[in-house]
């Protein structure tokens, strides 16, 4: 669906894109996470042939970059950071002009079925003026679909959504995901790429990772078991460090905390070493960290 | 084509919202139409011989027939001023939309989402560009119909009728009126396309009144005189830098910049 080498945008003397090389696979929802200023604006932008790159290449739906802009346009959507809609018009006259602008065939149709899809039919006369910021983002959601697109560019789809609206974009794009569209996603809400990504980039003007968000969890912290005890004390602590695939392992609390490379295969060691030692194990279960973890790491080490 | 007519219609829907913008479009015509109008009531011939003739400018001999009386003359003289004042309206009405048009998405944020879809840069300005020119051109238009019908209802004199209404009149307002038009259109859409407060692009694109200013002081000082030839001069120069204004302004819409550079 995308693929790009060595993609690098320059403004002047500062690089703002350097040296971008990612494969995006057809179906998947890509998560591109980094902190403001990062290059993840100026990079939807170069892939959806609004600016050009300073040097690279990229080939998106199979359409050049830099060679076939209009069609590279004409077959993806794009959700702008900010829904950028025409206030004094109606939400329908809104997704009518774009669907003419993008030769949708039964364009009155496929408005209608976005109006509906997505709540906002009942309000379809009213000026867009008038709608809260979700119904906003509703609209210009149903505005990048309306030509179907196969791939589809959301920047911060839910950035100052209240935790509602929030909850319903994401549900739609879980959706669309269902569909099988493309979804490049660009967010802050490291909880949404969490849920919603297949795989996520990592980027502050270069990438710095790509991976799935649990391999990347994997890599940076590992994999860790924690085990409610009754009473956790050193004699179980020191029966843990003892099994030689123990990486790690801590008391926190009445609880210990071991790091293994592979808890399905040596978890029952595990468990077995922590009973013979007199340990009265209530739960077991696997601390999983948070996407933020990873990506403060990440940016950190950056 | 069809991607032109939405991107007008987009404009006339978003603009003539604004019942300002629809006061303004329609208040310089009516009173451009009234003026000319008024002086005419207010000059009207009592008879021939009057001694105001011995005043006018030399140069209005050229415009007054030979059989026309002095007072005649004088109200062909006074009317003649207000051609150019017509030529203002071509150039003030469509400022108003165009200086809006690109300056006025930035701001709203609305442009990313325009000029990512399939359309081209020649589409979206002749869209920009069209929907503040019909508007202008038919406001010129009426305009002028309406000083036409108001000068055949209080003129009774066939010649000095047909002197007023003459064929520098017509080119004036059908031919040199849209070739204004234009040349304002593009000027503010240039404008309204590098900066980034809507009120600055207006002020900037009025600066093509200027010139229509400098032609109107200068034939009112007895510089020159706006006869068949200039006029038609004028309309050939226009054109000539339609063209050329038309091929700068699409080389000049630089989506990058416009995208990038804003704030």
């Amino acid at each position: 669906m995308i693929h790009t080498d060595n993609l690098t945008k320059r403004f002047n003397s500062t690089v703002a894109v350097d040296r971008l090389s990612i494969d995006v696979r057809d179906g998947e929802v890509f998560g591109f996470l980094g902190p403001n200023g990062a290059g993840k604006t100026t990079t939807v932008r170069m892939l959806t042939s609004l600016i050009g790159p300073s040097s690279g290449s990229a080939v998106v739906n199979g359409f050049t970059l830099g060679k076939d802009d209009t069609a590279i346009r004409r077959t993806v959507g794009i959700l702008t950071e900010t829904p950028g809609l025409y206030d004094n018009l109606s939400a329908e006259y809104n997704l009518r002009i774009f669907a003419n602008l993008y030769e949708v065939k039964d364009s009155r149709g496929q408005v209608e079925k976005y109006l509906r899809m997505l709540g906002l039919w009942e309000r379809r006369f009213e000026e867009v003026g008038t709608f809260s910021k979700g119904m906003k983002q509703k609209l210009a959601i149903a505005r990048a679909l309306l030509h179907e697109p196969r791939l589809l560019f959301l920047d911060e789809p839910t950035a100052a959504l209240d935790p509602e609206s929030a909850h319903l974009v994401r549900d739609f794009i879980a959706e669309l995901r269902k569909e099988g569209r493309t979804i490049f996603l660009c967010t802050h809400n490291l909880d949404e790429a969490d849920r919603l990504c297949d795989r996520i980039g990592v980027f502050k003007t270069h990438l710095l990772v790509l991976d799935t968000p649990d391999r990347l969890r994997s890599q940076l912290f590992g994999r860790r078991v924690v085990f409610h005890l009754g009473r956790a004390d050193d004699k179980l602590l020191a029966a843990a460090r003892r099994l030689p695939f123990v990486q790690e392992a801590k008391i926190l609390e009445n609880k210990l905390v071991v790091r293994v490379e592979n808890p399905e295969a040596q978890n029952p060691d595990l468990v077995r070493a922590l009973v013979g030692a007199g340990a009265e194990i209530q739960f077991v279960g696997e601390l999983r960290h948070s996407l933020e973890d990873v990506y403060l790491e990440l940016v950190r080490q950056a | 084509m069809k991607k032109i007519e939405t991107i007008v219609a987009k404009e006339w829907a978003e603009v003539f919202k604004n019942r300002m913008v629809l006061f303004t479009v329609a208040f310089l015509p009516l009173l451009m139409a009234a003026l000319p109008l008024v002086i005419l009531h207010a000059t009207q011939s009592s008879g021939a011989g009057n001694p105001i003739e011995n005043n006018l400018p030399q140069q209005y001999n050229a415009i007054c027939p030979a059989n026309l009386s002095g007072s005649d003359c004088l109200q062909v003289a006074l009317v003649s001023e207000f051609m150019l004042l017509f030529m203002i309206i071509p150039v003030a009405v469509p400022v108003t939309i165009s200086a809006y048009s690109i300056v006025g998405e930035k701001a709203t944020h609305s442009l990313e989402p325009l000029l990512a879809t399939p359309i081209t840069t020649g589409e979206l300005l002749a869209g920009k560009c069209l929907a503040a020119l019909i508007p202008a051109v038919l406001a010129t238009d009426g305009a002028f119909l309406i000083y036409a019908a108001g000068a055949a209802v209080m003129i009774r004199s066939g010649i000095l009728l047909s002197a007023v209404l003459n064929v520098r009149w017509l080119i004036a307002v059908f031919v040199v009126g849209p070739l204004m038009a234009f040349l304002a259109i593009m000027v503010s859409i240039i404008v309204s396309s590098r900066v980034n407060d809507p009120r600055v692009a207006e002020q900037l694109s009025m600066v093509v009144i200027v010139p229509v200013l400098g032609l109107f002081f200068a034939q009112v000082s007895g510089l020159l005189l706006i006869n068949r030839q200039l006029i038609l001069l004028i309309a050939i120069l226009l054109a000539a830098l339609d063209i050329l204004i038309g091929r700068l302004g699409v080389g000049l819409f630089q989506r990058e910049v416009i995208l990038t550079r804003w704030k």
